[in-house]
Formats: C-alpha cells, structure tokens, sequence
C-alpha cells in the first residue's frame, strides 16, 4: 500500500507538485493521468525516492521513503520515464547488475533474470550491447529491471512511448498479468491506454489532483452532462425560443453554417430530450435533418477536469464532482 | 556496493580509459626510470616517481570526469539512487573501482626497485614507501576529481575542472611564499577564508540564519583573538596553504627519505572529506 500525503515539490519558485495526497492499494493498476508537465514524473520520482520533496510524506508499504529509504525501495520496481540504461552493457549483464543492485539472492538471481527476461521477450537479445537495440527493446529493457525480482509495486513512468502498437498490446497485456499480484502504477499523457488498463485513475493537473476514481465512475459523472446535436429545417429565432422551454436543456449554441435551417449544439443536464424535441418539431412541422445525441467520454472528463483547474487556480482540488461542462464546451467551441 | 564497483571497474576498461590511464603512467614512469635509473644510474627510483607525479594532475582527471556527471547526464542516477543501496555505498563503489585502476599502475612500478636491486645497490624501503605515498596521493585527486565530476553534468567541465583544481593544488606550496606573513593582513586574510567556507554552507544548506551566524561568531572570534594576541597570526596564511598541500608528503617520503605516518593521515583524510562531500553533494541535488 502506497500512502501519499500532502506531497510538495517546489523548483525554485515553480510548484511542480501542490500539496498532493492520495492512498494506493493493494492489487490493482493504477493510471495517473495528467498533460505535460502535470507534476506526474515529479510525483513518481519523489515516490521512488530519487529526489526529495519539499514537504509531505510518503509510505510504501509502512517504510518512510526518507526514513527508511532500503525497505521501502525493496517493495519497489521502477521505470522511469527514460529507462536507465548504460549503452556500454549487455542485456544480460544489465540485468544481472540491476539484480545485484535490487539485493536479489545469488541463488535466486539467475532465475528472477531469465523470469524477467522472459516477460518482457528479450531472451533473444540477452547478448546484444544495449546501445545497439532499437528504442522499443530498450523499453523492454527498462521495464524487465523493473519487474525484476518481482517487487510489490512496480511504478512505470510512460512505459509505452517509443512502441509500435503491436509492442504496446503486448506491454499492456503484461501489466494486466502483472496486476494479478503486484500493485502497478503507470503515468501516461495517453487516454485510451489509461482507460484500457487502469481500474483506478488519478487524474493529476498543475500538480493537484484533479480527481481520482474509477473509469466508469468519472464517466458517470459525466453522464450527468450530454450533448444533442440538431439540424432542423425552420425560422431560427422561433426554434431557438422553443427549444430552450424544453425541460432538461441548459445551454444552445448555435452553428451559424447552415443556410435555410437551424443547427445548434443543445448541452442538457442529462435529462432524456429527444423525444421532447421531436415532438415539438412535430407539432410545430418543422422537419428534424438531424439529430445526434452523444455522450461524454473519457477524453471529455480529462478535458474537463484539466482546463477546469487552469480557468480557476484558487480552486481547491475535487474529486471529480466538479463539472462545469456545457459552460466549458461551449467556448471550446466558440473558440473554433 | 560491490556491483557498483565491479559495473564501473569493467565500464573502464571496456570504454579504454582505463588502458588509456595505464598506458600512459606506465609509458612516462618507462621514460623517466629508464633515463634517470638505468641511464644515469641513479639508485633511487622515488626519484624518477616525483618527477611524474605532475602527470596525475592530466591523467587522473581523464579517469575521473565521467564517474558522476555521466550517470547524471543519461539519467542512469535513477537505477542507483530508487535501488535499495544507498548513496554513500554508491559514491563507494565508484570511488574503489577508480582507486583500483590507480593500484594498477602502481603495481607495475613496484617492479622498478626490484629491478634497480639486481643491477645494483636500491633503497627498497624508501622506494616503496614512496609508492605507497605516490598511490595514496592518487587516492586524494581521484577524490578530488569526483568530487567535481558530482558538480556538473558535463564532462567536459568536470575535465576542466578537476585540472584546474589540481594545477592549483601543486601550485599551493610556491604560492604560499607570496602570501603576507604579517599580522593585520593575515586576519583580513582569515576572513576572507572564513567567508568562501561560509559562501560553500550556504550554496549546501541554503539557511541563511546559520550562515550568517557562522560568518558573524567566525569574524568576532577572531577579532577577539587578534586583539589579545596578534602574534598568533603571523605567517598563518602560507602555513594554512603547506598544511593544505597534499603533494608536500609525498615529498617527504621521495626526497626527504621520511616515512610520514602524519602524512598518510593527512591525505587518507582528504580522501575521506572529498568522498564525503560527493556524498553530500549527490544528496543536496535530490533535495533541490
């Protein structure tokens, strides 16, 4: 078990990480999820123990990373975001030197080394100088030290960047076997890899933690919140006026691109309009071109919750219950 | 701290620096003790050793450069510092594999004296313990060149760097003739040495409360100290800069014929304070 709490990384007089707290459990695999320079590597590499946070604390396990720095590094594998290779070694050297390093047991090494090896499939290139790999095998690389010896918790900074999409199912399928008796925990700026890995994810903005909950919970919520999308054959200025006395819709915003017909996005608050909407086409005879209804996906949320904290830096960081969104979408699209 | 030291022990030699290191000192030690020894029959081989002791201050920054900065520069501080093993056994590992690639060298030049006994008469006790000095004073640049390889990211500089500090260091002795014997001017002095110590805490510990206080107690201590007692300040200066000159043992054991226990102490400390400061110096940079 992993127990951040309130976590401060200050770089001069940049904020990297803004009092950061979180508890991560046992078993599962965990995404953090957040734009560039978010504060995720920061946080991975406090958590590791390679630099020092400014205030906080963290526990791996029970062990104080900075009180007791031995045990709390045992419980932990690590990928960081370039993986520390040295050019000048064989795979297998590398290997054997990073499980000297991990304090493996001399009879146990060769075993948690060709294990390893095997996960990751590089028990072909075992002989080959790193330097002369290509990108994807040193990747697997970093990630076989990582495994190596099998910690409790193996924390893997972007662990796909660089792979072609065959190598990243592969390492997918890898952390989901993994997850079966080890904690992971991966950063990524890609949603679909966290959504198709993850059962939890911290979604980590301007180094706050924006919200932390399942997949299917943040989408949920967001569900709250759908769009319809309309084009219907009339007089924009009625349309527009009896559209909005329909119940459930909060927001209408008008697509100026269609000549002799009303199109408009219309933001609801979740209420089910279509049929509404249809019959008040009907009654009124306007015919409806179109009518595309479209729910929120994780991509929407992580927008949402990203930006949100950008517009409003005073506020203080939600669980994912702040949603703001038809206001928000909106002026993206006003933007466009 | 072994598979450190077994890692970058092989990293030398397979990247040539460590031939390179070897091949040179062996090389001009060949030149020298062949002229001095063979050639002119001179029956001190810690002769020939003094004259090369100014290459360490090429070679052994060329050995030294990429030890830290180049795990910094690629990132492969990471490996090391999330590992269990800690950082003073890391900085260990590093320091003996550099120190063993020194003893290489050195072991060769143990051969030298012997080889003088068997066409001659040879002072084996004074040649060895000259090797002895001559390696532990290797032992104090290594440190001193890894000390400032942990400062930066570049090799290069770290390169500079450490020729630099050691040109300075041989240089310490002659510049301490220059420095005023006086009282007054060696008291300014002092508290110019007081303030570059006290500039290098606060660069560490940012605190600017405990530097201050240092700098403050530091200048009042010794005011006081002048006032009761001016005599206590003469010649201060250049005896602080011999006391400062690791080379000079070794010359007590080349040229002098001495066998300087006070100065084995003296250069194993500095290679203790330097390792200790790399230490410090790794630590200071996670924490910032």
């Amino acid at each position: 078990m992993i127990e951040v709490k309130n976590l401060v990384k200050r770089y001069g007089n940049h904020l990297a990480v803004d009092h950061l707290s979180f508890t991560l459990e046992s078993g599962r695999i965990y995404g953090f999820l957040g734009p560039n320079g978010a504060g995720k590597s920061t946080t991975m590499n406090i958590m590791t123990g390679y630099i020092g946070a400014t205030e906080g604390t963290v526990t791996i396990n029970g062990h104080d990373i900075v009180k007791e720095p031995g045990e709390a590094k045992r419980c932990i594998g690590y990928l960081p975001e370039l993986p520390p290779l040295y050019m000048d070694m064989k795979v297998g050297e590398y290997l054997y030197f990073a499980a000297k390093l991990k304090e493996i047991p001399a009879k146990e090494m060769e075993e948690s080394v060709n294990q390893a090896a095997q996960m990751t499939g590089l028990t072909e290139v075992m002989n080959r100088l790193i330097k002369n790999l290509s990108k994807g095998y040193k990747q697997r690389v970093g990630l076989a030290q990582a495994i190596l010896g099998m910690p409790e918790i193996i924390i893997l900074d972007e662990p796909t960047v660089g792979l072609d999409p065959i190598q990243i199912i592969e390492i997918r399928s890898l952390m989901k076997e993994l997850a079966k008796e080890h904690t992971v925990i991966l950063s990524s700026h890609i949603l679909a890899e966290i959504s198709a890995v993850c059962d939890h994810i911290l979604i980590i903005s301007h180094g706050k933690l924006a919200a932390s909950d399942t997949a299917e919970n943040l989408l949920r919520q967001m569900d709250s919140s759908n769009k319809l999308d309309l084009i219907i054959k009339g007089e924009r200025e009625a349309i527009e006026k009896e559209l909005r006395t329909i119940i459930g819709v909060t927001n209408l915003n008008e697509h100026a691109d269609e000549p002799d017909s009303y199109s408009c996005t219309v933001y609801t608050d979740g209420t089910e309009i279509r049929d509404d909407v249809f019959h008040l086409c009907a009654k009124r005879n306007w015919p409806i071109y179109e009518m595309k209804y479209s729910r929120a996906n994780l991509e929407d949320v992580f927008m949402e919750l990203t930006a949100e904290n950008e517009n409003e830096p005073e506020e203080e960081p939600a669980s994912g219950k702040k949603f703001g969104r038809a206001k928000k979408a909106a002026a993206k699209e006003d933007n466009e | 701290m072994k598979a450190i030291f077994e890692r970058e022990l092989k990293s030398y030699f397979t990247s040539m620096i460590a031939p390179l290191f070897i091949a040179v000192m062996t090389c001009i030690m060949g030149i020298y003790f062949m002229a001095y020894n063979m050639n002119y029959g001179y029956p001190y081989f810690s002769y020939s050793l003094s004259a090369i002791l100014f290459i360490f201050t090429f070679s052994i920054p060329i050995l030294t450069m990429r030890s830290m900065s180049e795990e910094r520069r690629q990132k492969t501080d990471q490996l090391l510092l999330t590992s269990p093993i800690s950082v003073t056994q890391m900085v260990m590992g590093k320091y003996l594999a550099m120190v063993a690639v020194l003893a290489i060298p050195c072991l060769i030049f143990c051969l030298c004296p012997l080889i003088i006994d068997s066409t001659g008469t040879a002072y084996l006790a004074v040649d060895y313990s000259s090797i002895l000095a001559f390696f532990l004073t290797g032992c104090v640049y290594i440190a001193i060149g890894m000390l400032i390889s942990s400062m930066t990211e570049s090799i290069i500089l770290a390169a500079v760097g450490s020729i630099g500090a050691l040109i300075f260091l041989n240089f310490l002795v002659s510049l301490a003739s220059f420095m005023p014997s006086a009282a007054f001017p060696s008291l300014i002095g002092c508290i110019v040495i007081l303030t570059i110590a006290v500039i290098i805490i606060h660069i560490f510990g940012k605190n600017a409360i405990v530097s201050g206080t240092i700098e403050m107690a530091g200048i009042a201590v010794m005011t006081v100290i002048y006032l009761i007692n001016p005599d206590l300040y003469e010649n201060c200066i250049p005896q602080l800069m011999e006391q400062l000159a690791v080379t000079e043992v070794f010359y007590q054991f080349s040229s002098e014929y001495i066998f300087d226990i006070a100065g084995i102490v003296k250069l194993l400390s500095a290679a203790g304070v330097c390792v200790f400061l790399t230490v410090q110096t790794v630590q200071k940079r996670r924490w910032s």
